[in-house]
């Protein structure tokens, strides 16, 4: 433990408005930390620049799940055990409910929080390419009000964000409009449990007669930040799946990715295997039912 | 850092331990694996590795399996914690501590405390796991010596409810 | 105090004392899974390491390490701004003996004095009361230096471009030769050739490396702590402080996992913690955080393995040299020890006509290796087994048929010219294995699914053996002693100083007694291993303790009984109630009872230490490794779907305890081959994290299955052989030569991580689609 517990402060006031207040008054110096499961290994290797933590753990407004008729809105505090105990998350958004059993183990999905996954903002974070692919909605909150803002955009760049220095996010809203498709997540580590992606899939399509009608891929650890393959979904749109559109597929897919090479793995394993993601998936998305 | 300066960045902190409700002035951003070894003497729980890799810190918050070494100390404030040394009620070992020892299941002891809380949390949520789902429940377990073979029999035998000869 | 001698030989005693024993009737207890006997302490939390120690008026010790590989210390400078008078701090110049860690030879300082050799040398020691302090206070201590070029890889240190160690670099070399190898060649009608390399491999061990210290004027030295060899801490502490022998005392406490990584590395954290202790007259704790433990300590040796095999045209093997190295790190520790059981187990469970076999550990400037289960084996038979693979394919024979050909019988001379006096007939241990492992069906399966299916799926075998004990004359050096004591309440108590660190140590002695002397497991107990308690056994390592010390606790509680009944208060046959009330009324009477048992070696275990020639081992274990794999082919990763682990082991003491020593050495051996990379930049390891460096989890293992056989054993307890290592020898390249059986591509290195066979598999494909293009030859 690298740390010494003296020089830090956290605070736990306990209620949402009372946290927001905080943030207002001194913005940019209060960290917020929920779970803790990225936070606490960074201060346990001496490596948090934060001195003055605001604990957002178990805020009711943050960790509550609210299905409506049109869309189901996740508060950013809910744990990856909540998410994978949730019935609808689990029969509508499957693919968020697998990224949920992919996150380190039991303990860790105990509490860590997906919007403790959004704000640290690793590119191998596992829930954040299901959350492009449902294109997702963040509310934000802070004393000055709520706004809504495209999930797409949120990540500026590696580890940076949209998010104001006196903001939380206060919710992940998803759209009730993915049943239909066909849906297939992969992850790829270094072994099957506990472990840093080296690349993750997460992707939805509707097939009609062996056509491609539709086809979201996105991507996690290939790129600074969780990347939706824009090229590689036009590529395919519209395609018959015959061997030929699996090499373009593959081809392109691993030409769009934009590796890089690291302690875990090296940039041309991931792009080959981001290629053979894809096919993967089309191949399944051939095989399933037609929709629609 | 003078001695006074530490001690007004102290706070209060409450919670219950093994059915026992404790009160400490602590720095908010202490461990709780540190509280529990260092203020409550509860050295049952290991850090293995600090940073939430190896769960010999497991220690149940709620009801929930957590690795205390990534849990302040201040968020514990107002819960129920369980420890290794809740496990055994007056002093009887439960039925998966004796499973575990009839199976072979402990060999230098470091991950079994973390292994054990894993495990009775994996029973009460699935008192009958598939070998699939014991392997699930205890992949965020490390263990070196034993290979997990005979952990996963010692929560087998501990579901079917079977004791040690 | 009534003590003595029982002289211990090798021959039949084993035998009458087992008859004895089902003479007078008693349930065995050798053979069954008795609890073990610390157990409870450890499913309750009450088991005692050494962080869960605390004394009053504790400091807690840290380390400033160098930064840099190689280089001399120019200055040293304690930033201001700390109030360092609040600390302990220890340099080379407050070390009252040697500045050395005792162990081969005296090379490695405790502190580097002037110079360092290796990125976390240990430079200065810090102590605080207040454990917080101490990672600020390291970061404030700057070393400045006049860096020197570093070597860090065998080749390099070869080349002798630079020299960092000794006049050429080299720790120590051996030479094995039997027959007339450079006659053989012309005679061939296959010469096969091959290199193959193991990376490093650490420990990891879930509790890290700690030792508690405290000094007394008067008392001398005492220290706590987690580790395998109380004496070897002992010999190397004596050495330091400049105490005698009976003024150092080394206790140690539970053990977190040891694997060999705590068989020489404790000497340096003890030296540590009592220099501070010596220098405060404070106690002074220093444990380990996961990082430091990783960069800083031992890990297994890399290995380099070149073979050139002749081989006749019925596929037997002629002849050949193995040029074996090894990567020592910076200095020489425990190499020489490690590069001779590699070298000894490089020809495998074969007959060689003729070998050559030329070993040597060099010197790299990274952090010196040490021992992990296996101790040189496991890299030496990875690239045996993967060349008789190859020879395999040369020849045209099956891996299976290429082994049969040439496994040593009975009668036949090891590489070292050791006469294989046991009925091993392991061709009947591998049809064994191949039937349970359901090998040939798999395999016409797999080649026929291959071609089909996207997903590969192959067999592969390995057969090994392993040599327990130490090496040749090397338990006659150690001339261990081991006691058994009567205790006043009538029960007995094993004083050894092997220690337990999961493997089950406590619970085989005991049993071991309690079923030589007729009495309930229940009434034997053994001492914790305190070097002011304990006779020197020697250290926990070799697979040495059930086979070497467990005969010996075996004579030594047989004296016990002797004097009972020699006393009179007990028949030659009687009850374990009856022993018990012996022994209070003979201790009540005489006082305290000790029988003593010293090792000899038997006169059939000869060893020529110069030319490295005879009986290298009392007794080797058999093995055969079937493993199943499949090789995804969307991620390149290799799952090893089913494992087969058939042993022969002379006899199996402990169901549960031996059949937990396979299943997790086979796991390690997993880890060394799919999973466990070191990341090394500049002889520094850049993975130092639980989470960056790889072991499997509950979610990556197969079932392994577990099958034994037993042979017995004149020269160890009750017919057992050590078996501690020896599953970490074959896993490795039994897993290899099965994706070689699922790719048709040879990997001749490990870890194999699917980066690797992503670049050859791309490699391939390039090539093939070159052959196969219009136009192309």
């Amino acid at each position: 433990m690298r740390a010494h517990p003296a020089e830090f402060e956290l605070v736990a006031p306990q209620s949402l408005p009372k946290v927001l207040s905080l943030l207002a008054k001194e913005p940019g110096s209060w960290c917020p930390i929920a779970g803790g499961t990225d936070l606490m290994v960074q201060y346990s290797a001496g490596n948090l620049r934060a001195r003055k933590l605001v604990s957002i753990w178990n805020l009711p407004e943050l960790r509550r799940i609210d299905v409506f008729e049109d869309g189901v809105r996740i508060g950013a505090g809910c744990t990856f055990t909540d998410l994978r105990n949730h019935k609808t998350i689990g029969s509508e958004f499957r693919l968020l409910s697998l990224a949920a059993q992919w996150t380190g183990g039991i303990a860790n999905q105990n509490r860590g929080t997906i919007g403790g996954n959004i704000v640290n903002a690793s590119p191998a974070a596992d829930s954040l390419p299901a959350l492009l692919v449902y294109e997702a909605e963040l509310i934000l909150i802070s004393a000055r009000g709520e706004r809504r803002v495209p999930y797409s955009g949120f990540h500026v760049s590696y580890r940076k964000t949209q998010l104001a220095p006196d903001e939380l996010i206060l919710a992940i809203y998803l759209k009730r409009q993915y049943s239909e498709y066909y849906a297939h997540a992969r992850k790829v580590g270094a072994r099957n449990a506990q472990a840093i992606s080296k690349v993750c899939l997460a992707a939805l399509g509707k097939q009609k007669k062996g056509v491609v009608e539709e086809i979201r891929l996105a991507m996690g650890s290939v790129a600074p930040v969780p990347l939706r393959l824009v090229a590689t979904e036009q590529a395919i749109t519209g395609e018959t799946m015959n061997e030929g559109l699996m090499q373009v597929a593959r081809r392109t897919a691993a030409a769009e990715v934009q590796p890089i090479d690291d302690i875990r793995s090296t940039a041309r394993y991931r792009a080959a295997v981001a290629g053979n993601l894809v096919v993967e998936f089309l191949e399944q998305l051939g095989a399933s039912e037609t929709s629609s | 850092m003078s001695r006074n300066s530490e001690e007004s960045t102290k706070c209060r902190v409450s919670f219950v331990v093994n059915d026992s409700p404790v009160t400490l002035r602590v720095h908010s951003m202490e461990r709780l694996l540190d509280v529990l070894r260092h203020e409550l003497g509860l050295t049952g729980t290991k850090e293995g590795c600090g940073e939430g890799e190896c769960g010999s810190c497991s220690v149940l918050m709620d009801g929930q399996l957590v690795n205390s070494c990534l849990v302040p100390v201040l968020q514990a404030e107002g819960s129920t914690i369980v420890t290794i040394e809740g496990l055994a009620a007056d002093g009887r070992l439960s039925v998966l501590q004796k499973a575990f020892l009839a199976c072979g299941g402990a060999q230098c002891g470091i991950c079994t405390p973390g292994m054990l809380l894993a495990a009775h949390h994996l029973l009460r949520k699935k008192p009958h796991p598939s070998l699939s789902e014991i392997r699930e429940g205890l992949s965020g377990n490390l263990c070196r010596c034993t290979g997990y073979m005979q952990i996963f029999e010692a929560v087998t035998q501990a579901a079917s409810g079977e004791s040690s000869t | 105090m009534v003590s003595f001698l029982v002289n211990q030989r090798g021959g039949n005693t084993g035998t009458r004392e087992e008859r004895t024993s089902l003479e007078m009737g008693n349930a065995h207890i050798v053979g069954t899974s008795v609890p073990r006997l610390e157990g409870r302490e450890k499913v309750t939390g009450e088991a005692r390491y050494v962080d869960d120690m605390v004394l009053p008026g504790m400091l807690y010790g840290a380390t400033v390490r160098s930064r840099i590989p190689r280089g001399k210390i120019l200055k040293i400078t304690l930033d201001p701004e700390l109030h360092w008078n609040e600390f302990v701090i220890v340099s080379s110049k407050d070390i009252p003996g040697k500045n050395c860690i005792a162990l081969l030879e005296d090379d490695q300082p405790c502190l580097a004095d002037g110079a360092v050799n290796h990125p976390e040398e240990p430079v200065l020691l810090l102590a605080h009361p207040d454990r917080h302090m101490l990672p600020k206070a390291v970061a404030a201590v700057s070393i400045e230096y006049e860096p020197q070029p570093g070597v860090f890889t065998m080749e390099e240190s070869e080349s002798k471009a630079e020299i960092i160690w000794g006049t050429d670099n080299t720790f120590k070399s051996y030479l094995i030769e039997k027959g007339e190898v450079d006659g053989i060649w012309e005679q061939a009608h296959f010469i096969v050739e091959g290199e193959y390399s193991t990376g490093a491999q650490e420990q990891l061990y879930i509790e890290n490396n700690g030792m508690i210290a405290t000094f007394d004027p008067q008392q001398g030295l005492t220290v706590w702590g987690s580790l395998q060899c109380p004496f070897y801490v002992h010999k190397a502490l004596m050495k330091l402080s400049n105490l005698p022998a009976e003024r150092v005392r080394v206790v140690q406490m539970e053990t977190g996992g040891a694997f060999g990584g705590k068989e020489d590395y404790p000497s340096m954290i003890a030296g540590h913690a009592a220099l501070l202790a010596m220098k405060s007259g404070k106690p002074v704790k220093i444990v380990y955080d996961r990082m430091e433990d990783m960069v800083a300590t031992t890990k297994r040796h890399p290995s380099r393995t070149r073979h050139r095999t002749a081989v006749g045209k019925d596929g037997r093997i002629l002849g050949g040299e193995i040029d074996f190295t090894i990567d020592g790190g910076a200095y020489k520790t425990l190499s020489p020890v490690v590069l001779s059981r590699g070298a000894i187990h490089a020809g495998g469970p074969y007959f060689w006509p003729t070998i050559r076999i030329r070993a040597k550990a060099v010197a790299t400037n990274a952090p010196p290796q040490g021992a992990f289960r296996g101790f040189g084996a496991p890299q030496s038979l990875f690239a045996l087994e993967r060349h008789m693979d190859r020879i395999a394919r040369v020849v045209g024979l099956s891996p299976v048929e290429i082994r049969r050909r040439n496994f040593l019988k009975p009668g036949q001379a090891t590489t070292t010219g050791q006469i294989v006096r046991e009925e091993i007939d392991l061709e009947k241990l591998l049809d064994r294995g191949l039937e349970l492992s359901d090998y040939y069906a798999k395999k016409e399966e797999f080649h026929d699914g291959n071609t089909n299916s996207n997903c590969k799926r192959g067999m592969g075998i390995a057969t090994v053996l392993h040599g327990a004990g130490f090496t040749g004359s090397g338990e006659r050096y150690l001339a261990s002693v081991v006691a058994v004591e009567a205790c006043a309440d009538g029960s007995v108590r094993v004083l050894v100083s092997s220690t337990e660190f999961g493997q089950g140590t406590k619970t085989v002695l005991c049993q071991i007694v309690a079923e030589a002397l007729g009495v309930r497991y229940e009434d034997v107990g053994i001492a914790q291993a305190d070097t002011h308690e304990v006779p020197n056994s020697g250290p926990t390592v070799a697979s040495r303790t059930v086979m070497v010390v467990g005969k010996l606790v075996k004579s030594a509680a047989l004296g016990i009984k002797q004097t009972l009944i020699a006393s009179g208060r007990l028949g030659d046959s009687y009850s374990p109630e009856e022993f018990r009330a012996a022994c209070c009324a003979y201790v009540a009477r005489h006082g305290a009872l000790q029988s003593v048992a010293r090792y000899e070696q038997p006169e059939d275990i000869v060893w020529d230490e110069e030319k490295y020639r005879g009986s290298a081992y009392a007794a080797f274990a058999w093995a055969v490794y079937i493993a199943e794999v499949a090789v995804d082919p969307t991620t390149y990763n290799v799952s090893v779907e089913d494992f087969v682990a058939l042993q022969e082991v002379g006899k199996v003491l402990h169901p549960v305890l031996a059949t937990g020593q396979i299943v997790g050495g086979v796991a390690q051996a997993i880890g060394f081959a799919l999973y466990e990379r070191v990341v090394w930049e500049k002889g520094r390891m850049q993975n130092g994290q639980m989470t960056n460096y790889i072991m499997p989890t509950s979610a990556d293992l197969p079932s392994i299955r577990v099958y034994f056989e037993e042979l017995g054993n004149e020269h160890g307890a009750y017919g057992a052989k050590g078996i501690g290592e020896l599953p970490m020898d074959g896993p490795a390249p039994a897993i290899v030569n099965a994706v070689e059986d699922a790719l048709g591509v040879s990997f001749d290195s490990i870890p194999l991580l699917p980066e690797e066979i992503y670049d050859v598999m791309h490699e391939k494909l390039k090539r093939d689609e070159l052959r196969s293009a219009p136009g192309a030859k």
